[in-house]
């Protein structure tokens, strides 16, 4: 009874992921006017030619610092927790 | 356990080739798909080939814990040095003051879809740098930190 309760809510679930996913126009964003900004100015306001580079290292700087510190801050704690024991 | 003299060969033969893989995605991070963070990982993975190829005491020698971690916290500080060095100038923090200098990736940007110009960018590419530098000492201490507990049978 459990079982099939289980496999009738997953086919459920299923279906209701495909109507959602059916209805997103993939590969057609909407043209915002913050993207036409990004790709008309941002080479001769970063000086980069890669506007992914441009946004991620100069318009979005507080973003790579945060997620470098995130970084730093993962090595610290993994080589914290398995650091090598003197009673060993 | 030890690996198959065919693993280490092979490891041997690949890894300079992931060197400069992952070194040519880092300093190409301005002008093509990539950066420093992608550049990093893939020079991680060649650290961690060497890791799997040869026994942890082996490969320790070569890729020593406390260089990552040095190399890890310099590549942080380059990050937020560059960062801070258009304060000096009175400009505001990540500003690109070294762009259209002339000097060290100073070249102007031919606007448009052109040819592209490697000494373009200014401080994207010394971060792109840093971050890649970062990126591979922090992903390499976390596998020599997992790889440690492994009890290996000689």
């Amino acid at each position: 009874m459990k079982r099939k309760l289980s496999i009738i809510i997953t086919i459920l679930m299923i279906g209701m992921l495909g109507v959602i996913v059916s209805g997103l126009t993939f590969g057609d964003p909407v043209d915002h006017p913050m993207d036409r900004y990004f790709i008309e100015n941002s080479q001769e306001e970063s000086g980069a030619n890669n506007v992914v580079t441009a946004v991620l290292f100069d318009y979005r700087g507080f973003d790579t610092l945060g997620e470098a510190a995130v970084l730093f801050t993962a090595a610290l704690g993994a080589s914290l927790i398995f650091r090598k024991r003197r009673d060993d | 356990m030890q690996m198959s003299s065919i693993v280490k060969t092979t490891a041997d033969v690949l890894f300079p080739f992931i060197l400069i893989y992952g070194l040519y995605i880092i300093l190409h991070g301005h002008l093509t798909p990539g950066g420093g963070f992608q550049g990093g990982a893939i020079l991680a993975s060649g650290v961690l080939l060497l890791l799997l190829a040869y026994r942890y005491s082996e490969s320790t020698n070569i890729v020593r814990q406390v260089m990552m971690k040095t190399l890890e916290s310099t590549g942080l500080l380059l990050f937020i040095i560059a960062a801070l060095s258009a304060m000096v100038l009175g400009a505001g923090f990540f500003f690109n003051w070294l762009s259209p200098l002339g000097s060290i990736f100073g070249d102007s940007v031919a606007y448009g879809s052109t040819v592209a110009n490697l000494n373009t960018g200014g401080l994207i590419p010394i971060m792109n740098i840093a971050v890649g530098i970062e990126v591979v000492g922090a992903i390499s201490v976390i596998l020599l930190a997992l790889l440690s507990g492994i009890q290996e049978k000689i």
